[in-house]
C-alpha cells in the first residue's frame, strides 16, 4: 500500500530556472571584457580605480545590509555591477578616494535609501557619479590618452591623493574626443573609437567590446533590445539630420554614436532593469527620451557629454511612462485608467 | 511589413506574447489507449462538475449495472453520475475531493468476473433531435468540459437568444506540458470526434467548425484530415506550440483573429469553445444514449514507472491508480492535470473524476523546495509573457500591499485567468498568480458580500 506523504503547493509546478542572481552574474560576465580592455588601454591606474569603486560598493552594502539589520543581499551580484559601472565611468586617473566616496554614495544614496534592490529610482551607479561630478568637476574631467607606453609602470600621483586634498595631475593631456569636438571641433575618425584608441572614462572607449557585452545579454533575453535600439536609433537619426543640414558644424551620426558614454549608457546603463519602463510603449518613449536629451547637451549644452544626465532623467521618467503608455490589455477597447 | 511584424513579435496566426516551457510529451505521446483495470471499490463524488451535486437516486446494498444513473442532475448547472462498473452500492457517504473538501459520493463494489456490458439507454437521434433535445442528450450523459475545467458541456453550448453562433471551435490544443491525453483521442477516435460535431453544430446552430491543434501534434492534425467526411464542414488548424495556447480567449484569436471582450464570453464572438475529447464523447454516447463512464488519463512525470495514455473507470481511487502503475520511491508531489495550471493532491484517496485529463508524479528531484525569493527588479519578463497584456510585476507589488480593490478596478486584476506564466518566468521567485488568485477570491467575495447587504 502506498503510504507516502505528499507535499503541496499551487501550480505552477515548474519554472523557467532563472533567477535574479543569475542575471545579475551574466550582467557582470558581460562587464568583465570591458575591464580587462580599460586595463589593457590605461593601465594600472584603471585596475586601482575599478577595484576601489568595487570593494567601497561591497563594503558599502555590507555594512549597510548589517546597520539595518538585513540579510546581506551581497550574494545577488547587483553591488558587483554598481561598482564596476562606477569604475567604468570614471577618468582613469580619477583619485582612488573619491572613487571611493563615490561607490559609497553609490549604494547608500542611490540604492539603500530607497529600499535596495527592486526600489531604487535612479542607477545607482550613475547617481555615484553624478555626485562626483558635482563635487569634483575638475578631476572628473582630467583624462590621461590611451596606451602610455609607462602605464604598466608607473601610478599616476593623481591617483595617491590624500583625502580632502587638491589632486595634482602629471603632465596630463588626452582631451576625451567629445571634448576635442565641443572645444576645438575635432572629430576622432570612427574607426579609433570602435576599437578604443582614443582617450575617455575607463571602460567607455572600445565600443565594439560594449557591443558585444550587449548582444551577449541580448542572446541569454537579459536586456531588453527596445532600449539601445531606441537610443541609438534617436541619436543617429537626430544627430544625422543636423548633419544633413550643415556638416561643417555638425559632427557626423557615427561620430556622435561611437564617442562618449554612448555605448556604455546604451547597453548597460540605460537598461538597468529596475530603473527603465516596462511596458513595450513606454521604452520606446524612455530610449528616445535619452537619445534626445544625448545630442541636446553634447551640441547645444555646456558640457561635453550629457549621457548620465539624460539617464538618470529618463530613470526618473520611467514610473510615469509606465503610467501613460500601458498595454492595452486583451479584450479592451481602450485602457481602463 | 513582414519585417515590421517580425519586429514587433506580430503573428497573424498566434495570440501574443505566451512562454515556451519544455514539453516533455515524448514519453507517452506514441502510446495507444489502454484500458484500466477496475478498481475492487471505485468512490463517485456527487461533485465532479462546475455547479450543484449531483442527487443520489439508490441505496446503500443495490445492485447495479454499468452505465446506469446512480444520481441525477442537481439543477440546470449539474449533471448526473452513472455507474462506471457493475457491482454493488455500499455506502453513500462523504468522501475527499481533490479541492480539499469533502463531498457526498456513492461507494460501488464492482461485482468479480463480471462481463461489465453497458447499459444502453434511449439514442439521441442526430437527425430527427432538435437542438435542445441534444443539448438535453448532453446533459443526461453526464457530459461535461474533459479538458480539466469540468464545467457542465450543456449550458456552455446554450447559445443565448440575443446571440449568435457562428463557428464551433474545438480544442485540441493541449498546450499544458507533459499531457498527451487530446493528442491519443485524436489519433484514436476521429469517428466519434467527427460525430461529435455533427452533434454540436446542430446544437449551437453554427455553420462550420475548425479544429485547432498545436504543431506538435502534426500527425493528430493529418489524420483528422485524411479521414475527414466530405461533407461535413470541419476545417483542420495547426497553430504554434505555445503556452497558454489552450486558453479559449488565446485559441479564439490565434484560429479567428478575434479578441473576446474583456470579462465576456467566447458566444460574444460567434464561438463556441469545445474540447475534442468531450466531443468524441458526445460522439460516441449520444447514438446509444449512454452516461460517461470512463475517460482518457495521462498518467506521467519522472516518478511514475508504467507511464502512458489509460482509460480509466471514473471514481477509481488515485491510490489504486498509482499502485497499478507503480511510483518511484522518493515521489513528492502528484497532480492533477499538467504543471502549468494542475493541482496538487494532499490525499490519495480521492478519485478519478471526469475533469481529470492528467495524472503528473513528481520526485523530490524536480520540486524545488524553499527558494530565494528576490525583490522585483522590473525586469519584464512577466509583462512579456502574459498573455493578457497585464503587468504582473505592478499587480505583484499592489498584491502584497492588499490592494486587492485596487487591482481589479484599475489593473484588470479579474482579466487574469491564472495560467501561471507569469510565475514561470520571474526570475526573482515572486508567486504572482499565486496571489493574484488570492486576489481575485477576495474581490468575489467582497462584491458577494457587498450584493449580500
Amino acid at each position: 500500500m502506498l503510504t507516502k506523504t505528499l507535499d503541496i503547493s499551487t501550480s505552477p509546478h515548474i519554472q523557467r530556472g532563472m533567477s535574479t542572481e543569475v542575471i545579475m552574474r551574466n550582467v557582470v560576465y558581460a562587464i568583465m571584457p570591458m575591464v580587462l580592455f580599460s586595463i589593457y588601454a590605461f593601465g594600472t591606474a584603471a585596475f586601482w580605480v575599478i577595484f576601489t569603486a568595487l570593494v567601497s560598493c561591497l563594503l558599502t552594502e555590507y555594512v549597510l545590509c548589517k546597520l539595518s539589520g538585513k540579510e546581506s543581499s551581497l550574494s545577488d551580484w547587483s553591488a558587483v555591477i554598481t561598482g564596476l559601472l562606477l569604475g567604468l565611468t570614471l577618468p582613469p586617473i580619477f583619485p582612488l578616494w573619491m572613487t571611493f566616496c563615490g561607490g559609497v554614495i553609490a549604494i547608500a544614496l542611490g540604492k539603500f535609501v530607497f529600499g535596495g534592490l527592486g526600489m531604487n529610482v535612479f542607477n545607482p551607479a550613475l547617481v555615484g557619479r553624478a555626485v562626483l561630478q558635482a563635487a569634483f568637476p575638475v578631476a572628473i574631467t582630467t583624462w590621461q590618452e590611451a596606451f602610455r607606453p609607462d602605464r604598466f609602470t608607473t601610478i599616476p600621483t593623481s591617483l595617491k591623493a590624500m583625502p580632502f586634498m587638491s589632486p595634482v595631475f602629471d603632465g596630463v593631456s588626452g582631451a576625451t574626443p567629445l571634448s576635442a569636438f565641443k572645444f576645438d571641433h575635432i572629430t576622432a575618425p570612427a574607426a579609433e573609437l570602435a576599437f578604443g584608441q582614443v582617450s575617455g572614462s575607463a571602460g567607455e572607449t572600445c565600443a565594439i567590446l560594449i557591443i558585444l557585452g550587449g548582444l551577449y545579454l541580448y542572446a541569454r533575453r537579459m536586456i531588453n533590445w527596445r532600449i539601445p535600439v531606441s537610443i541609438l536609433g534617436t541619436v543617429f537619426l537626430f544627430s544625422g539630420a543636423l548633419y544633413l543640414l550643415d556638416a561643417t558644424n555638425y559632427p557626423s551620426p557615427v561620430f556622435m554614436l561611437l564617442s562618449g558614454g554612448l555605448m556604455l549608457g546604451a547597453f548597460f546603463m540605460a537598461t538597468d532593469m529596475v530603473g527603465s519602463p516596462l511596458n513595450p510603449k513606454a521604452i520606446w518613449v524612455y530610449g528616445a527620451f535619452i537619445g534626445i536629451m544625448v545630442v541636446v547637451v553634447r551640441i547645444w549644452g555646456g558640457l561635453p557629454e550629457g549621457v548620465m544626465y539624460a539617464i538618470l532623467l529618463a530613470n526618473a521618467l520611467a514610473p510615469q511612462l509606465d503610467r501613460i503608455f500601458k498595454n492595452r490589455v486583451y479584450g479592451t477597447v481602450k485602457r481602463k485608467s | 511589413m513582414q519585417l515590421l511584424n517580425l519586429l514587433f513579435n506580430r503573428h497573424h496566426d498566434t495570440f501574443q506574447h505566451g512562454i515556451h516551457p519544455p514539453e516533455h510529451k515524448e514519453d507517452t505521446r506514441d502510446m495507444a489507449i489502454r484500458q484500466f483495470s477496475f478498481a475492487p471499490v471505485v468512490v463517485l463524488p456527487l461533485v465532479q462538475h462546475i455547479g450543484a451535486p449531483s442527487q443520489a437516486v439508490v441505496r446503500e446494498g443495490q445492485e447495479v449495472s454499468r452505465g446506469q444513473l446512480l444520481a441525477t442532475a442537481g439543477g440546470y448547472v449539474s449533471v448526473p453520475v452513472h455507474a462506471p462498473v457493475s457491482g454493488t452500492i455500499r455506502k453513500i457517504a462523504n468522501v475527499p475531493s481533490a479541492s480539499g473538501k469533502m463531498v457526498p459520493g456513492i461507494f460501488l463494489e464492482a461485482f468479480p468476473f463480471s462481463g461489465q456490458e453497458v447499459m444502453e439507454g434511449t439514442p439521441v437521434d442526430l437527425d430527427t433531435a432538435s437542438p435542445e433535445e441534444i443539448l438535453k442528450g448532453v446533459q443526461d450523459a453526464g457530459i461535461v468540459g474533459l479538458g480539466g475545467a469540468a464545467f457542465p458541456t450543456h449550458v456552455k453550448l446554450k447559445v443565448p437568444d440575443d446571440k449568435h453562433c457562428e463557428v464551433l471551435l474545438l480544442n485540441g490544443v493541449e498546450c499544458e506540458p507533459f499531457l498527451t491525453t487530446d493528442h491519443r483521442v485524436m489519433l484514436e477516435q476521429a469517428e466519434d470526434i467527427y460525430m461529435g460535431v455533427r452533434y454540436l453544430l446542430k446544437a449551437t446552430g453554427a455553420k462550420r467548425a475548425i479544429i485547432g491543434i498545436e504543431a506538435n501534434k502534426q500527425n493528430a492534425a493529418d489524420h483528422l484530415n485524411a479521414h475527414l467526411p466530405k461533407d461535413l464542414p470541419l476545417e483542420v488548424k495547426v497553430v504554434p506550440v505555445k503556452y497558454p495556447q489552450g486558453s479559449e480567449k488565446m485559441l479564439i484569436t490565434s484560429t479567428l483573429g478575434l479578441e473576446v471582450p474583456s470579462g465576456g464570453l467566447p458566444i460574444d464572438v460567434g464561438v463556441v469553445v469545445v474540447n475534442v475529447a468531450t466531443t468524441a464523447e458526445i460522439g460516441r454516447l449520444l447514438p446509444h444514449g449512454q452516461g460517461i463512464q470512463e475517460r482518457v488519463v495521462t498518467i506521467t512525470g519522472p516518478g511514475v514507472k508504467k507511464k502512458g495514455n489509460y482509460l480509466i473507470p471514473i471514481g477509481t481511487p488515485l491510490r489504486y491508480v498509482l499502485e497499478e502503475v507503480g511510483v518511484e520511491d522518493n515521489i513528492s508531489e502528484v497532480y492533477l492535470g499538467g504543471p502549468m495550471m494542475g493541482m496538487a493532491v494532499s490525499n490519495l484517496d480521492i478519485s478519478i473524476t471526469k475533469g481529470t485529463s492528467g495524472i503528473l508524479v513528481f520526485t523530490d528531484k524536480e520540486v524545488k523546495k524553499q527558494q530565494k525569493v528576490y525583490p522585483c527588479i522590473k525586469c519584464g519578463a512577466c509583462v512579456e509573457a502574459c498573455p493578457m497584456f497585464l503587468n504582473p510585476s505592478q499587480l505583484g507589488i499592489l498584491a502584497k500591499n492588499e490592494a486587492y480593490q485596487e487591482m481589479a478596478d484599475h489593473h484588470n486584476l479579474m482579466d487574469c485567468f491564472e495560467c501561471g506564466s507569469c510565475s514561470y518566468e520571474c526570475p526573482s521567485h515572486i508567486p504572482l498568480v499565486q496571489q493574484f488568485r488570492i486576489a481575485k477570491s477576495m474581490v468575489r467575495k467582497r462584491k458577494s458580500k457587498a450584493h449580500a447587504n
